[in-house]
């Protein structure tokens, strides 16, 4: 039985990690995923939890710890954020080049400069070519579920691979909403007891991990390492149906939102997409035939599956809630309008960047963009592909 | 030595054959010089075994016997901390033989 | 005490066949402090020169349990290591009574310099972990460059010597007194020529319960440029002049475990050197003077905090 209870992002956060227990919990604060760890001290000092609670002085040393408890063999996990995210960077390639199923929550915050602490997801974005499994979450409820499944995902024997489930800095991580909390058993039970491989505290097999590569092995055990991430897929789709068949809320890569007989169509992670639907309701009342498509995983990212769904609209807007100096468009812009690229049907797609640094969007903002998809659809022009929303020209 | 395909490699960068660079024999780096081991010489005060980079000296039952080739590079530190006054450890010319490829 | 026969009759856990260069002074220290405990013992090892040439892939050194994950944190994941261990002991899946030892090892460019800030972290977390330095005063991996354990004086080639410079301009930095600072059971300093005194420092360090931290005076042949031969009597000349003074500070209290007999100048250290070669020119004097300044300065301080 699942009880309803009142909490932001971050106490869901924690209330997992209660739930899970895992053996190594390493993380340092920082907003806005210091209540994460707040939390979890105050766990371990009322008892509630049996694992290890380490408050290094970096996030640097978190994740480097993280990694040496990791490869000792046990569960670990960590809660970090904007330039901590950023100054573990170094250390983050090497979790997934270890193959360690370290599992990471992060409040999505900007990067300095200039210094910021509101949501965007210029710290996830900037880690995307590290290996890492990346979740993204619509609300309290999907950060709650989605690091459940991190660690299923991640631990799973043919994957072993680090997962980042992210949750958008204050609009998530400290706005209250009312979720379902499922009971410690069932959540314990689900995500299972941890298998160990190739543990550095089994001492009877002597092993060194993390050797130097020269030129004529460092390429294949990268080739060895991708094919973690690329296991993946079928793996976060099994556990997100036994999610549901367990608790009633089922997952998989994507959510469709009226798309059905949707022309145009929003692109957009995170929090924005519970916004997003609103428009899109009012859209609908109004009969304007528009979808929103919500990625949840963006690594692996989903090409053929975001594809499929968008080549037969009109047109398509997509929303990034980072940007990419220099570049040609925002990072979920560029992989999707890549991915469209095989497709002879495929729709005229634009890129918006919103958000940054906590700026508000609102039903308004994603109605100006259905406005400009409809133009779109109808001239089969495009005259604007990358800009910007709510933001003073 | 054949190597691996990336799909034999152990996950996570692990190396599972503890130990086995002794089959890299660095004694082929020697160059001019190696150390001459006169067993009735020897005090067996085991400090060439001690200070040797390159684990060197061969050490059988509880006796030094000797240096073992295949991986003294010929730095010399035994024979200077050789103590005895008439030393067990003296450094000789070497033939400079090119290298025959090394190990494997 | 310990005998060498003895010692040589336990099983290497650093083996041959690394590619450590001719007359490196690293693989003599861990030659004696991996047989300082007969416990399963775990090493994080830091990037540097011990880290690559004993693991270059397929091959490795390591005939124990060892890891690697970056240059500037060893002592952060030992500590991660050690902490899964505890975790482990206490959830009932590692047995109460097995003992492990957990060793982080860096050298002074991942210790003094880029490492410091997790070391500092790690030991006043209180892991029970050992850490070793072994100083050699240089970045000898990347060849030779400027540490903050550089001697003042020394030419490294982000130090170098020149007309306008007479090598590096700074006073080494005490890493041993910064760890002292943090108030942890065990902090000493070591050099491979006394192995005796050098054993019983492992010995001790493995045993504390808590962190303890030794750093070791580490020859370096390729980047001191001496006759590689004469390491251990270089090292020998190191303390005898007081330039790597040995001593320990356990639980607090200082002790100075080697008093030569007379006391060598600084010069004795530095002659033998090439990094300090261009100390000898005339304009070069007053760093000659300053050196063993500061080395009688130390020498005088640690004597008054040993309470001699």
């Amino acid at each position: 039985m699942s009880t309803l209870k009142t909490l932001n992002g971050n106490q869901t956060i924690a209330e997992a990690v209660r739930q899970i227990d895992p053996d190594v919990m390493a993380a340092y604060p920082i907003t806005p995923s210091t209540a994460i760890v707040e939390a979890i001290a105050k766990f371990k000092a009322d008892g509630l939890i049996t694992g290890e609670f380490v408050c290094p002085e970096s996030e640097h040393s978190a994740m480097s710890l993280c990694i040496g408890a990791s490869s000792a063999g046990g569960r670990v996990m960590t809660a970090t954020a904007s330039q901590g995210l950023a100054l573990m960077w170094e250390m983050l390639y090497i979790a997934a080049g270890l193959r360690l199923p370290i599992v990471a929550a992060i409040a999505n915050r900007s990067l300095s400069a200039p210094i910021n602490i509101h949501g965007d997801h210029s710290d996830t974005m900037g880690a995307r070519d590290s290996g890492w499994i990346q979740i993204y979450s619509e609300n309290c409820q999907e950060a709650y579920d989605n690091f459940i499944q991190a660690f299923r995902i991640g631990e799973d024997l043919k994957v072993r691979t680090p997962v980042l489930v992210g949750l958008d800095g204050f609009i998530i991580s400290h706005s209250m909403e009312v979720i379902q909390v499922e009971d410690d058993d069932e959540v314990k039970k689900f995500v299972g007891e941890y298998k160990p491989v190739y543990p550095l505290l089994d001492t009877s097999r002597k092993m060194t991990v993390g050797p130097i590569d020269f030129t004529d092995y460092y390429f294949e055990h990268k080739r060895n390492q991708i094919e973690g991430i690329e296991n993946a897929p079928p793996v976060i789709e099994a556990v997100g149906k036994e999610f549901g068949r367990d608790f009633g809320r089922q997952y998989g890569f994507l959510e469709e939102y009226r798309m059905d007989d949707a022309e145009i169509c929003i692109v957009v992670m995170s929090s924005a997409a519970g916004t997003c639907k609103d428009a899109v309701d009012e859209l609908r009342s109004d009969g304007k035939r528009i979808g929103l498509l919500k990625p949840r995983i963006y690594r692996p990212f989903a090409h053929q599956k975001i594809a499929e769904a968008l080549k037969k609209m009109k047109a398509v807007a997509v929303l990034d809630r980072s940007s990419s100096p220099g570049a040609f468009g925002a990072p979920l812009f560029t992989d999707i309008r890549s991915a469209l690229y095989d497709y002879e049907e495929r729709p005229h797609i634009v890129n918006y960047v919103y958000g940054l640094g906590g700026r508000d969007i609102k039903v308004e903002h994603f109605k100006e963009v259905a406005l400009k998809l409809e133009k779109i659809a109808e001239t089969g022009k495009v005259e604007e592909l990358y800009g910007y929303i709510n933001l003073r020209e | 030595m054949k190597k691996e395909t990336w799909k034999e490699l152990t996950i996570g960068t692990i190396n599972l054959d503890a130990g086995n660079s002794v089959k890299n024999l660095t004694g082929t780096w020697r160059s001019g010089k190696k150390p001459q081991f006169i067993q009735d010489k020897c005090i067996q005060c085991f400090f060439c075994w001690l200070y040797c980079p390159h684990s060197a000296i061969l050490v059988e039952g509880d006796e030094v016997k000797g240096i073992n080739y295949d991986y003294c590079t010929g730095c010399g530190i035994c024979s200077v901390e050789c103590p005895p006054k008439e030393k067990a450890i003296i450094m000789v010319k070497e033939e400079v033989k090119l290298a025959e490829g090394g190990a494997e | 005490m310990a005998k060498l026969k003895d010692l040589a009759a336990m099983e290497d856990r650093l083996v041959a066949g690394h590619g450590m260069c001719i007359g490196c002074g690293i693989p003599i220290i861990f030659r004696i402090v991996l047989r300082a405990t007969e416990d399963p013992l775990i090493i994080a090892n830091a990037t540097g020169c011990l880290e690559v040439c004993t693991t270059i892939f397929p091959r490795t050194s390591w005939n124990i349990t060892w890891v690697h994950s970056a240059f500037e944190n060893a002592a952060a994941t030992i500590a991660g290591v050690e902490s899964m261990y505890q975790a482990l002991k206490k959830k009932g899946r590692i047995p109460e009574d097995k003992k492990i030892r957990f060793l982080g090892i860096g050298g002074d460019g991942g210790t003094y310099d880029i490492g410091l800030q997790a070391l500092s972290g790690a030991v006043e977390r209180g892991h029970d972990i050992v850490y070793i330095c072994y100083d050699n005063n240089v970045y000898a991996n990347t060849g030779g460059q400027r540490s903050s354990a550089t001697p003042l004086g020394a030419s490294a080639t982000t130090s170098p010597e020149g007309k306008e410079s007479p090598g590096k301009l700074q006073r080494r930095k005490d890493l041993t007194k910064i760890l002292v600072a943090h108030n942890i059971p065990y902090v000493a300093q070591a050099s491979p020529n006394r192995w005796q005194d050098l054993y019983k420092k492992a010995q001790k360090a493995f045993e504390t319960e808590g962190p303890a931290f030794l750093n070791i005076l580490c020859l370096c042949p390729t980047e001191w440029k001496y006759d590689e031969s004469q390491g251990i009597r270089l090292a020998q000349t190191a303390i005898d002049s007081c330039v790597w003074p040995l001593y320990e500070v356990e639980n607090g209290k200082y002790k100075i475990n080697y008093l030569p007999k007379e006391k060598k100048p600084v010069l004795e250290w530095i002659k033998a050197q090439g990094r300090f070669r261009h100390l000898f020119k005339e304009e070069n004097a007053w760093v000659l003077e300053e050196f063993q300044k500061q080395v009688d300065e130390d020498w005088e301080e640690l004597h008054k905090l040993a309470n001699l």
